[in-house]
């Protein structure tokens, strides 16, 4: 099957400022896929790459087959919700379905009308009276009914309450069944994502850190901790994401295909987030001070 | 693509279209008032042999208002159409992220520009002309009483090139906001360079457009003829007689020797030692035809000087509208492609 992203050397820099920086990536279809990363690691710049709004500087993309934007017909195969969800100020929710309507062949409007309703907005109001979280809602209504075969979300949930967080990605699991999209959504937060996606993409200062299946990636990481020991001295099958010690104790974070079998360790189990705060160290670790492996915690 | 842009300009189009009624109305009232005061005036005067002045008169006195304020406004409609349709056809989407909304559509960047352009852009044709024709059918009974269409004041507002005047303004206010990315300063460049260009086509183009008819022609004396003294000094003038061409465009009338001179302060001061010792030296204004002493003062002038009219004849007021037209169309058409490669290869 055809990845719903792929990407190979993909760099994009403005003026001198490298904004993503060699990402050669390959996404498969039918995931919901996270992105992550600290505000200003690329995520928007990828996006956008992957939506046709950008081109790249050097490297290549393609998505569902194609390069982004190439054709209208390509376009239409993917959804795009852009950051703080833009809409039409002065237009109303019902000129929305309507651009949506005129603008996409494919556009399924008794879906859209029914979501509206379903939303309870007023089909009169203008968008730029609507809340952050009605907003959101009708963006990514007006990206759904499209029927897209690839959804793009940048930071759907950032600027959201709570409780329009949870309706909004609840909206978005529930299409995800129905129409049998892959997804793509980006946030700098893990906690957002980690009820939704299971594939990871970590991008921490311009540059990919981690990408793959969620299962997987969480069997393959462990947090070992025990005696005080250099981080250099790990077997060669365990790379080292991130170290911290104290006088006695190292705690190392590891990745390793296969089990820890060294009696010494108390291995633990660990969470998405622990996962993305370890890359996301690691990458800081490496553009600071160059890597030290040997991190003291006081 | 065509429905949804014409939504979006639905407002400022029902603005324009009330506002074209509402001048529409006025110019119908009180233009059939014009026509009967035309008709009338001419016919007491042809029926009373008055001076044509009169009937001159009692036309231009109607509605100086409108014969003010309608010029004024068909000069300033093409720079409002590219400051309030233009500026913020694109710069207001790229500010508001509204962009990555419409380009995410099934519809591309070039196609959604070109339908944009299309629609606003000939709507501001639309309405700058037909502007423009409500204001040139009003003024017709003036035109007849006073015909000067062909002068750089009236030339811009009568006929069809305020068409290509809302057209470049349009088109510039577009491309400024495409560049500059933000409205106002995009809404400022476009009012600069609009009364820049207008300013630069009718003092710099326009004139040369066409290499004016030059006629020379023997001194006569006639109304017009005499000699002025220059406010500051004692340089003296020789004035040749006024030149009354209808609807012609006249860039100059000089009395002029065989070597292209016009005659020195000296040498009016010896040939019309009469006229200007006569009573105190005339200061400020013409001599025109003073009683004693000219026709001898006009007969040495005239034995040397010879008169050259140049000028632009009324035939040509139609070519003129079309190269000025094209200018602007022109330009408009060479910033729209302007804004398509942009928007291709810029806006990433």
């Amino acid at each position: 099957m055809t990845a719903v992203l792929d990407a190979e050397e993909l760099s994009k820099q403005y003026g001198r400022r490298r904004a993503l920086q060699d990402c050669t990536l390959s996404i498969p279809p039918g995931h919901v896929v996270g992105l992550v990363g600290p505000n200003g690691a690329g995520k928007t710049t990828l996006l956008h790459l992957a939506v046709g709004l950008l081109q790249p500087t050097s490297g290549t993309i393609e998505v569902l087959g194609s390069r982004p934007a190439e054709t209208p017909a390509q376009l239409g195969r993917v959804g795009f919700v852009a950051q703080e969800t833009p809409t039409y100020a002065a237009l109303s929710v019902a000129d929305h379905l309507n651009f949506g309507a005129w603008l996409n062949p494919s556009f399924d409007a008794t879906m859209a009308e029914h979501r509206i309703d379903e939303l309870g907005l007023d089909p009169h109001q203008k968008a730029g009276h609507l809340s952050g979280g009605q907003r959101a809602q009708l963006a990514l209504t007006l990206a759904i009914a499209k029927r897209p075969e690839l959804l793009i979300l940048d930071e759907p949930v950032a600027g959201l309450d709570p409780l329009a967080r949870r309706e909004f990605l609840q909206y978005l699991m529930e299409s995800v069944a129905e129409h049998e999209l892959s997804v793509i959504l980006s946030s700098h937060l893990v906690a957002d994502l980690e009820r939704v996606c299971d594939y990871l993409v970590v991008l921490v200062a311009s540059r990919l850190q981690l990408a793959g299946e969620v299962e997987g990636l969480l069997a393959s990481h462990h947090r070992l901790s025990g005696p005080r020991r250099d981080a250099d001295s790990m077997p060669s099958d365990q790379e080292v994401i991130e170290a911290s010690h104290t006088e006695r104790q190292s705690t190392i974070f590891v990745r390793s295909e296969s089990p820890i079998l060294d009696p010494a360790w108390t291995v633990e189990e660990v969470s998405l987030e622990d996962l993305v705060l370890a890359y996301m160290g690691r990458a800081t670790d490496a553009r600071g001070a160059r890597r030290s492996s040997m991190r003291p915690v006081q | 693509m065509i429905r949804f842009a014409w939504r979006q300009f639905r407002v400022q189009a029902a603005v324009a279209a009330g506002a074209l009624v509402v001048i529409a109305v006025v110019l119908a009232i009180t233009g059939s008032h014009l026509v009967h005061v035309y008709d009338t005036s001419v016919a007491t005067c042809k029926a009373n042999r008055g001076s044509s002045a009169v009937c001159v008169n009692a036309v231009t006195n109607t509605y100086r208002f409108l014969q003010d304020a309608l010029p004024v406004l068909v000069i300033v409609v093409p720079a409002l159409i590219g400051i309030f349709w233009g500026a913020p056809l694109v710069a207001r989407e790229l500010e508001t992220g509204s962009c990555r909304l419409a380009w995410t559509q099934s519809v591309s960047r070039s196609r959604w520009l070109f339908v944009k352009l299309g629609v606003v852009g000939v709507s501001s044709m639309v309405a700058a002309g037909l502007l423009a024709l409500m204001v040139t059918g009003w003024s017709s009974p003036i035109e007849k009483v006073s015909p000067n269409r062909f002068s750089p004041s009236l030339f811009s507002v009568l006929g069809i090139a305020p068409i290509g005047y809302a057209a470049f303004a349009f088109a510039f206010g577009v491309t400024a906001g495409l560049l500059i990315r933000r409205t106002l300063p995009a809404m400022a460049a476009t009012l600069l360079a609009f009364v820049g260009a207008r300013l630069a086509v009718t003092y710099w183009v326009r004139p040369h457009l066409m290499s004016p008819v030059k006629t020379v022609m023997a001194l006569k004396q006639s109304y017009g003829t005499g000699i002025s003294q220059s406010s500051t000094g004692t340089g003296l003038t020789f004035l040749p007689p006024s030149v009354n061409i209808p609807n012609a465009w006249i860039y100059s009338n000089e009395v002029v020797n065989r070597s292209g001179h016009a005659p020195t302060t000296q040498f009016l001061q010896s040939a019309c030692r009469a006229v200007l010792s006569g009573s105190a030296a005339p200061v400020n204004h013409p001599v025109r035809n003073p009683n004693s002493g000219f026709p001898e003062c006009f007969g040495r002038v005239a034995a040397k000087f010879h008169e050259v009219l140049t000028y632009q004849p009324a035939s040509r007021y139609w070519a003129f509208q079309w190269y000025e037209t094209t200018i602007f169309v022109g330009a408009a058409l060479v910033l729209a492609g302007l804004c398509f490669w942009w928007l291709r290869h810029r806006v990433t």
